[in-house]
Formats: structure tokens, sequence, C-alpha cells
């Protein structure tokens, strides 16, 4: 029953994120950015503009000229938890990935970072009045599930070890579709509900940010008006009067 | 000891530009510009007043802003309230009202479009903060996105480059849009719409300025520089911001254009049918009205048969020329492919100083110890040059040509960190005094520092908006009203003129 459940939660988890997002992309690139409005000064290729936006997703570029401490807590939970993730990768692949072995020291630090990281940025929320004002439930309970998540990771990893070859077998078995049983381990299964909570809500929440930063046109638009005329296609529309 | 005492004590005493103030709430909510009136508002297009189901028609203006603008959109979603940009804003450094930060100004917007267009706030509204467009929201809109200059300084900082100028411009269009619109901003483009030019300067008035203009500085420099008008078949056209031709210290800018000009040996022409530089059309977010004002720059450029199109100094009409003339007016195909299109006149006199057609006597200006201020469309809107950065290089390059006496202000308040003048975006109005004045605190404390650390006695901006405010403001924070001054009458001031430079063919078309 258990099993049942929880295989059909991460059915339909995966699939709300993943056509979700599919969704949001879609109607990301299909509304028109009818102006040219990069904050400049902005490069002038489409080359420079790839560069702008991976300083932006690697380094947090604008973040960092903001404020170095949300930068740093912000920058340090998002890299731990792309570790924690590729880290988690050897519970979805049999043989494990040779590079998937290789991380999973820095993996297993990456928990207390990310935890670290959250904490830091829950503070802030709590503590500075500018952005205790700024706050709505929804933000503290996004942070209560990342946190959720990651306490209950480390504690399967260093107080209470889960049976993890069996909880392995039941995330191959969804993935050839040739079920196993899933451990009756309560921790295991808090951490693996919340995440799919967290897969779930991704594509209605401010976790948009994540495909939102590529379709920023401040960001991700060339500065070459000068060169290039740019004309969407309703604006187009209204330009009966010439070609 | 004592030394780095007293050093100390003397830093104590200048405030930070940048302080972070404490909050007080709703301090700044009665701020609010008048609303404009019913045949203003008609003349534009929009409801003469508040509509009787303005509530729906706001949704329904939302949606389709939604479908049109990518901006809109993304920036509405992509929010985590990280708190990045809540100390950016120099409305919120200035006054410490929490819906100043650039964050909340946006969530006045945001809490309602959750409320209509996402499921948690459709459903769970109190969850993520989601609520319906009430009267007090309403009110809050008008008060708020009315003490927004669109600088887009939270725009840099931001991690998604959510940009408030874009949340702030969609809130004005859709208060135009169910009937309540600002006064100052749409009787401005009404003027210009009808009359040609921001302030509605006759022709004739223009012509009797022009003329004046050319017999003093023939007095003053005995050389006869011109200022067309209405020349057909000029090679250039400039176009400025109205105030060039009437306001202090504008029209010295003005006399520097016509000098480098002259300098040129270029023949120009201003045109009374496009006298006007200022787009206020992107203040109130519309498109439509954007478009109309540009098309008049592109039927003038026809009319007379120039090959060239150069911009005076102005902020966000530099921005809406540089960054949207071509689109909302384009082709121009009909110009000389071989300029810029359009091109500013700080572009101008820069390429001329390094042809070494420019000479300059710097000891003209040896009264003057300068300072610039990055106006903020120009520094976060656009560029000037072909390198990103020149809109900071160029303008500081020229300075440095015409004056012995240069220093920067503080760095986190300067070129892409620029602060906003205080009177930007539709807010240059007696109304809004209290937030202008505020707004102005982070810039005039940066300027305080300057003047204390290097003696510095003037800054230049290039920016009608920018010029206008700080003479209004200057005086409240201690400083002489002509302290400021433009970019170019630095230039005019140096500008060693050579009397032997050719008229331009009919100028005698003139009279």
């Amino acid at each position: 029953m258990l099993t049942v459940a929880f295989a059909a939660l991460f059915y339909l988890a995966a699939a709300v994120l993943v056509g979700g997002l599919a969704y949001r992309v879609w109607e990301y690139a299909n509304t028109p950015a009818p102006l040219k409005i990069p904050t400049t000064p902005a490069p002038t290729t489409h080359a420079g503009v790839a560069m702008r936006l991976a300083r932006e997703v690697v380094l947090f570029e604008s973040l960092f000229k903001a404020n170095k401490w949300i930068w740093l807590f912000g920058w340090a939970f998002h890299a731990a938890l792309l570790f924690v993730l590729l880290r988690h990768l050897r519970y979805f692949t049999q043989p494990v990935w040779e590079w998937v072995v290789l991380i999973q020291p820095l993996g297993i630090y990456a928990g207390f970072v990310m935890v670290a990281g959250l904490l830091g940025l829950w503070a802030r929320r709590l503590l500075v009045p500018r952005i205790r004002y700024i706050n709505a439930p929804s933000d503290h309970l996004i942070l209560a599930l990342l946190v959720g998540i990651g306490v209950s990771g480390l504690l399967m990893k260093y107080v209470a070890r889960t049976d993890i070859v069996a909880a392995k077998s039941f995330f191959l078995g969804l993935l050839t579709f040739n079920w196993q049983k899933l451990p009756a381990d309560p921790i295991l299964l808090v951490h693996l509900a919340l995440v799919a909570a967290l897969m779930l809500v991704f594509p209605f929440s401010k976790l948009l940010h994540a495909p939102g930063l590529f379709f920023s046109p401040t960001r991700n638009q060339v500065d070459n008006s000068r060169e290039r005329r740019h004309l969407s296609n309703w604006a187009r529309e209204m330009q009966t009067d010439r070609s | 000891m004592a030394e780095v005492k007293d050093l100390g004590d003397r830093e104590n005493e200048l405030p930070d530009p940048l302080a972070i103030p404490d909050l007080a709430p709703g301090c700044m909510a009665a701020s609010k510009p008048y609303v404009a009136a019913p045949e203003m508002q008609k003349r534009l297009g929009f409801p003469g007043e508040l509509v009787e189901n303005w509530q729906d028609r706001a949704i329904e203006k939302m949606a389709e802003l939604r479908g049109k603008y990518r901006s809109f959109r993304v920036f509405l979603d992509s929010c985590v309230k990280c708190g990045a940009c809540t100390d950016k804003c120099h409305y919120f450094l200035g006054t410490g009202d929490p819906k100043n930060m650039p964050v909340a100004r946006q969530d006045l917007l945001r809490q309602v479009y959750r409320r209509h267009f996402t499921l948690a706030g459709k459903y769970l509204p109190w969850l993520v903060g989601a609520r319906d467009l009430t009267e007090q929201v309403l009110d809050d809109w008008y008060s708020y996105f009315h003490q927004c200059s669109q600088c887009r300084r939270c725009s840099v900082y931001c991690p998604y480059g959510i940009d408030t100028a874009e949340i702030s411009m969609a809130g004005r269009e859709i208060m135009d849009s169910i009937g309540k619109g600002q006064k100052y901003s749409n009787e401005i483009i009404g003027k210009v719409r009808t009359i040609g030019n921001n302030l509605g300067l006759p022709k004739k008035a223009l012509k009797a300025t022009l003329e004046d203009l050319e017999e003093e500085v023939l007095e003053e420099t005995g050389v006869p520089v011109l200022f067309p008008l209405d020349e057909q078949g000029a090679e250039i056209m400039l176009v400025a911001p109205s105030a060039d031709y009437f306001a202090e210290p504008h029209i010295a800018g003005l006399i520097g254009y016509a000098k480098v000009f002259h300098q040129a040996g270029a023949s120009w022409t201003i045109s009374s049918h496009a006298l006007e530089a200022a787009n206020f059309g992107m203040f109130i977010g519309s498109y439509e009205n954007m478009r109309e004002i540009a098309l008049r720059i592109r039927q003038a450029a026809q009319d007379l048969g120039v090959k060239r199109i150069v911009f005076g100094e102005c902020g966000h009409a530099w921005r809406a020329a540089y960054s949207f003339l071509d689109t909302l007016a384009g082709p121009f195909d009909f110009l000389d492919q071989r300029y810029p299109i359009p091109q500013h006149i700080c572009e101008f006199t820069y390429d001329l100083m390094r042809a070494g057609k420019l000479n300059f006597d710097k000891s003209k200006n040896d009264h003057v110890r300068l300072t610039f201020h990055d106006s903020c469309n120009i520094a976060r809107g656009s560029r000037l040059g072909d390198k990103p950065g020149g809109q900071f290089d160029i303008p500081r390059a020229i300075l440095e040509a015409c004056c012995n006496h240069f220093y920067d202000m503080a760095p986190d308040t300067i070129k892409e960190s620029t602060v906003c003048c205080g009177g930007g975006g539709g807010l240059l109005t007696d109304e809004l005094i209290e937030i202008r004045k505020a707004g102005a605190q982070p810039r005039m404390r940066a300027l305080q520092q300057v003047a204390s650390d290097h003696g510095v006695t003037h800054m230049a901006a290039m920016c009608a908006i920018c010029k206008a405010q700080f003479s209004k403001v200057l005086p409240m924070y201690g400083f002489d009203r002509e302290a400021v001054v433009s970019v170019h009458q630095m230039v005019s001031n140096a500008i060693i003129l050579n009397p032997g430079t050719q008229e331009p063919a009919g100028a005698d078309a003139k009279d």
C-alpha cells in the first residue's frame, strides 16, 4: 500500500514538474518582448549574452553586487544543492556512474552547507526588518520544505541510517516500471514526501525564478538596437503605414 | 594619533549617501500627483475618469499586458523575495517608506496578479500574499507607482534582472486604461502630440529665441554661430529636449551643441515639428503614445530631407531614441547609414575630438571644480559609442578635455550604480516636491562628499530632467542652484571657435 502510494506520488510529481515547467517555458518563450530593455552596460553580441547569463547562473553576479550576505547564503545553498542532487544520481543508476562516485565525498558535506545556507537565508528573512516586511507565509514554507528535505537526508546519513539498498531498488523499479517494495522507514518517508511536494509546487511558485532568469529581457537581450531592428509581431501589425 | 582621530571625525560629519534608513511604513502614502482631467485623458485615447467596472477592466488590462510583454510576466513570476533590491531605491533611502523598496513596489501589482493569474493565489490567497484589487490597493498604486522614477537601479542588483520600471510602467498603463491618469505626464504628451513639444512652445517664440541666441553668441565670441530652424536639405537634424530652448542651464548646453556643429562645419537644423527629444509615452508605459511621439521625429526627418539625426542631452529621451526609436518609427533606410541612427550629441562631439577637430582652452573652466552625474536612463538603459560602458567614458572624456579639475563621486553612486536625480519618470512636478527632495538625498550626499574632499563646485549632467530637478533641489541641500551645469555648457565655455569655418549652405533661407 505504502509502495503504491509513493510510486503514484512520484510519477505524479515528476509529470507535474516536467510538464509544468515545459508549459511555463513555452509560455515565456511565446510571450513577445516588444522593446529592447537590456540593463546596460550590456553585451553587444549573442556570445556576450551567453556569458552574462552564465555568470548569473554560476556566480550569481548581480546578487554579489547587491548584498554579500544574501549572496553568500544563497550561492552556498544553490551550489551545495547541485552537489547533493548529483550525488543522489547514485540512487538512480546501476552501475553508478564513475563521476558520481568521484563527487560522493563532496556531495556528503554539501548536505551540511545546503542546510546552513538555508538557515542563513531564513535568519535574514526573520531578522532584517526590510526583508521581514516583504515575506508571505509561502516564503517561509518553501524554506521549511527545503530545510526539512536537507535535515531528513542528513539524519538518514548520520543518525538513523535507512535501508538505502532497498530505497535504491524502489527508485530503480520506478524507472524501469518493475516496482519494488519501499522500506517503511519514517525518516525516509518524510524525506521522500517533502521532495515530492517540492516537485509539485515548483511550476506554481516562485521557484519559477530558475527558468525565469533565462527569459529575463534585461539579462538575455543583446545591446544592438541601433544595428538591428527589433520588432514584435503585435507591433508590426500597428505599422500599417509602412513596410 | 591626533590626525587619525581628526580624519575619523571629519568622515563622521558627512552621512553615507547610501545609508539605510529605519522603516517608516506609510510615511509617503499621501504623496500622489494630480489626476489628469477628462479631456486630457481622452486626447490620449484613455477613458476620461474612473470607469464604473474599473476592477474588471484593470484585470482585463493586466491579462492583455501579460500576453504582450514578456518582462511583465517573467518579472511577476520570478521574484523570490531575497531582499537584494530592498536598499537600492533612492526613494526608499530618502524616505524609509517600505513600499518604496523595489520588491514591495512590485508587490503592489504582484499581489493582484497572483490573485487572478496563479493557482495558489486563486485558491490560497493568504498563503502567497495575494489580494483583490480594492480601492485601497488602487490608491497605493497611484501613490507608489508615481514614486518610481524608472531609473532601473534595482534591475542592476536583482539576481533575475527584474526591473521595477517595467512594473511601474505597467501599473500606470493599467491606471490610464481605467481612467486614472497622471496630470503631469498626460498633459505633456497631449502637448507633444498637438504642438510638437512638451512645453507647448509655438514656432514663433522658438524662432525669436534662436535669433536671440545667435546675437548673444556673436556678441560674446565675435563668431557667427548659427541656430538654424526648419532648414530644408540640412544634413543633420538636431532633436533636443524642449527645455534646451528656454531653461537654465539647459540653454547653455544648446549653445554648446551649436558651437560644436559650427566647428565641425556641419549643415544642421532644428525642426519645429519634432522640437522634442523627450518621450513621456515611456513613463506611462504606453507603446501607442510612445510610437506617436517617435513618428513625429521620423516625419520631421523626412520632411526636411536630412541625412542624420542627432539627439541633445536628455536621459530618458536618449533611452527612447537609442533603444526604441528604430523599433517604434523605423526603418530609417532614408538616412545616411554610415552614421549611428540615431546619434547622440556627445558621440558627435567625442568623434570630432578624437579626429583632432576640436580645440579647447581648459583654463576657461578653471573657476569650476567639476563632478559628473550619470543620468540613470543613459547609464542603465542605453549606450554611447560602440563599446558597452561608453555611456560612462565618453561624457567623462569630454568633460576632462574641457576642464582641468574633474573628480568622480563615490563609486557606488556613479556609472551603472548611479543614483537618480529624484525627478525622473514623470515626477518632475511641483506637487511631488517632497518625494523629489527625498529621492535626491543619496545624490546630494555623494555631492557633499566630493565637495568636502575635493572642493567640487559644480556637477555636470546630460539630462533635461536632471538639470531641472537639481536646479530645484540643490538649494534644499545647501548648494547654489547654478551648481548644476550641462555637459555641453562646459564644452561651450572651453571650445576655441574658428571664425573662418564656412557657413552651412542655405543659411540665408532663415530670414
